[in-house]
């Protein structure tokens, strides 16, 4: 084990494709059998970063560092690492016992040792009844679960995901999310995974990496991410449904205040960053689970009136859509709460669970 | 509202007793005037298309004296294997008389070769263009393009020259070489569109399980590509078989292939034309071909379905 506990670490990296940049001196470091989620809109260079790690792109600058050792020119079979991807990429014409055990023969491990491995791997995923089957014979699930076992068996420190469970429907998703949560449980691997799937992060990651344009806007515990984002990018992306937007001003006199339109919402209780409370355009952020409705929103430091425009049913909760300081508005209500288009509201919310974008950077004040 | 619902499905229990209406899978009449003009086509163009080799197989079943009659149309009167026998073993060409065998086992010991040197070498080719970018790649590949552009006849007098310095012109071993550097272009780029086509996870799978260019090609790509290699075995055999420019050229009398064999045997002329042989040495020559096709027809397409089209 590395002295310092970092198992990936990844220094100043670049990757250009002639002119065009994909990656932009990315630094990472990943602890010691920690899960990190890689999350970004498709070509935002997730899937680049990780293969990058993997050894199959080559890099135009920088270093990365797994276990201690630099890799940066390293083969991918020497750098310790296991790859699922989200074709699984299954060799079809061996079965998957011969899919398990290809790397290991082709490093010319013994017999009884690649037999071992496979049993183990086999046993923790379940897919012993499984072994003598092609992979056309398999659904889904089974497949990505042999993918998952190839990466098992190479007894490898860290394990790389390319969107693994994007091919799956919503129902295995789900399952097969449980299930890599508990490999990893078990195991006490790095990995680091990327999707696009926002729940997958919330619920997979211990720090969530959100890139955009191939940088890592924000690293952090999902939490954190959820809830204190540093830019108007990550507000947005993170979130279903999305994080309600107000653009306005913000007025710093005695306590500050945030004015759109005729309303105006105080900001004592707001903790600023850094950066700071200057006076200027900003924009005003309030996930919609945050906002109180009716008799609870008046005991909020702020309230108003509004008015239903759409109200849509979810099963579990309502969404409920209005208009504040003229901009479209959604918030939470349990679904008990029978409402009509065109009913009037009382809504409030805390100006501490919000945050504050400047307009012109979109970041965090 | 409400009114309104029930005569909704007032009309709707109507729909029901109509038992009139059409109901099921809509009928399909044999004799319409659409699957008349259809078929009929067909038949016609069929008929076309196997006339000529319909009128071949009976001249070749036929005696002389018959064929004088002069009915070409007409089946033979007297079924004769004769013809066949003498167009294998005893034709005469200028040179000598022991028909098209000497002709066959020197098409087989010229295709067999150049089909599995050129297939060998070109799905290699491919799948380094495919999956391996080296640097240079595409203008490689451009040039293996272009090289298939150019004609023929342009290359011939200079190849003459290259094996006769080499001290292979007039060999064997001259001709298989030549087939392998003309089919290279083709099959090179059939291997390179079919290898694209397959996932690139797949090949990145493979190598994070440590597997090199070599361990790759043949323990994931190959088992994985047959359809393609139907497909450029039958593009080679048929194409070398029927080839008749480069085994004259390259070539001498007692290493003549097939085609230069039997052209030999039609058009020399001793005494009478014998159409009967004339015709059975013709599809003698043809058979291989067209045996190629019929064993392996369906693969065949499956592979230019598979990789031939895309890219």
């Amino acid at each position: 084990m590395a002295a310092n506990g970092t198992s990936v670490s990844i220094q100043d990296l670049s990757l250009n494709f002639g002119a065009i940049s994909v990656l932009q001196t990315l630094n990472l470091d990943v602890a010691e059998g920690e899960f990190i989620v890689l999350l970004g809109p498709s070509g935002c260079g997730k899937s680049t970063l990780l293969n990058c790690i993997a050894g199959l792109l080559d890099i135009s600058e920088g270093r990365i560092f797994i276990k201690g050792k630099n890799v940066t020119w390293e083969e991918p079979k020497d750098r310790g690492i296991g790859m699922v991807f989200q074709s699984y990429a299954l060799y079809p014409q061996m079965t998957v016992e011969k899919n398990l055990s290809f790397g290991l023969r082709v490093a010319g491990i013994a017999k009884d040792e690649i037999a071992k491995r496979i049993a183990r791997a086999a046993e923790i995923l379940q897919i012993e009844p499984l072994l003598q089957r092609k992979p056309a014979a398999l659904s889904g699930g089974q497949r990505q679960r042999v993918a998952i076992g190839r990466a098992l068996v190479r007894d490898v420190d860290v394990f790389l995901f390319d969107e693994p469970l994007s091919n799956l429907d919503a129902k295995l998703r789900s399952e097969l999310r449980v299930e890599i949560k508990l490999l990893h449980r078990k195991l006490q691997n790095t990995m680091i995974y990327v999707t696009h799937d926002q729940i997958e992060a919330m619920t997979l990651a211990d720090r969530i990496a959100v890139m955009k344009g191939g940088v890592i806007q924000q690293l952090d515990a999902p939490q954190t991410i959820y809830n204190r984002p540093v830019n108007r990018f990550v507000a947005g992306f993170l979130g279903s449904p999305a994080m309600n937007f107000v653009e306005g001003q913000l007025e710093t006199g005695t306590t500050a205040v945030f004015k759109t339109g005729d309303l105006t919402i105080p900001l004592d209780r707001y903790s600023f960053d850094g950066t700071g409370d200057k006076s200027g355009p900003c924009v005003f952020g309030i996930r919609p689970e945050h906002v109180a409705f009716g008799e609870a929103a008046n005991s909020m430091p702020f309230a108003t009136d509004a008015a239903v425009e759409i109200v849509e049913p979810m099963g579990s909760d309502t969404l409920v859509w209005t208009k504040l300081g003229g901009r479209i508005f959604s918030f939470r209500v349990e679904a008990e709460k029978t409402l009509r288009n065109g009913d009037p509201i009382r809504i409030g919310f805390d100006p501490a669970r919000a945050s504050l974008f400047d307009t012109p950077s979109g970041n965090r004040m | 509202m409400s009114d309104h619902a029930v005569a909704l499905s007032a009309t709707s229990s109507n729909w029901r007793d109509d038992a009139a209406g059409p109901s099921g899978p809509k009928p399909r009449h044999m004799f319409s005037r659409r699957n008349i003009f259809l078929y009929g086509t067909l038949v016609v163009v069929a008929l076309y298309y196997l006339l000529p080799l319909y009128v071949m197989v009976v001249t070749s079943l036929k005696g002389m004296p018959e064929i004088r009659l002069g009915n070409i149309f007409s089946p033979p009167l007297e079924i004769t294997f004769e013809p066949w026998v003498k167009a294998w073993s005893q034709a005469c060409t200028g040179l000598n008389c022991d028909g098209l065998s000497r002709g066959f086992w020197n098409s087989v010991r010229i295709t067999v070769p150049s089909v599995i040197l050129s297939i060998a070498i070109a799905s290699v080719n491919g799948y380094a263009l495919a999956n391996w970018r080296f640097k240079g790649a595409d203008t490689f590949f451009v040039i293996l393009i272009v090289g298939a552009f150019i004609p023929y006849q342009v290359m011939i007098y200079p190849i003459v020259i290259i094996l006769r310095e080499i001290g292979l012109y007039g060999s064997l071993t001259g001709l298989v070489i030549v087939h392998s550097i003309f089919g290279m272009p083709i099959l090179t780029l059939l291997f390179r569109n079919y290898f694209t086509s397959m996932p690139e996870e797949l090949f990145r799978a493979a190598r994070v399980d440590g597997a090199g260019f070599w361990g790759i090609y043949l323990r994931i790509m190959l088992p994985m590509s047959l359809p393609i290699f139907v497909v450029a075995i039958i593009l080679q055999v048929t194409g070398i078989w029927n080839d008749f420019l480069f085994g004259v050229v390259y070539t001498r009398p007692d290493t003549y292939p097939m085609t230069v064999q039997l052209n030999n045997i039609v058009n020399s002329v001793q005494g009478v034309k014998e159409y009967n042989v004339n015709m059975a040495a013709t599809i003698l020559t043809g058979l291989v071909p067209l045996i190629v096709y019929f064993i392996s027809g369906k693969l065949f397409v499956r592979g230019i379905a598979a990789g031939a089209v895309k890219g």
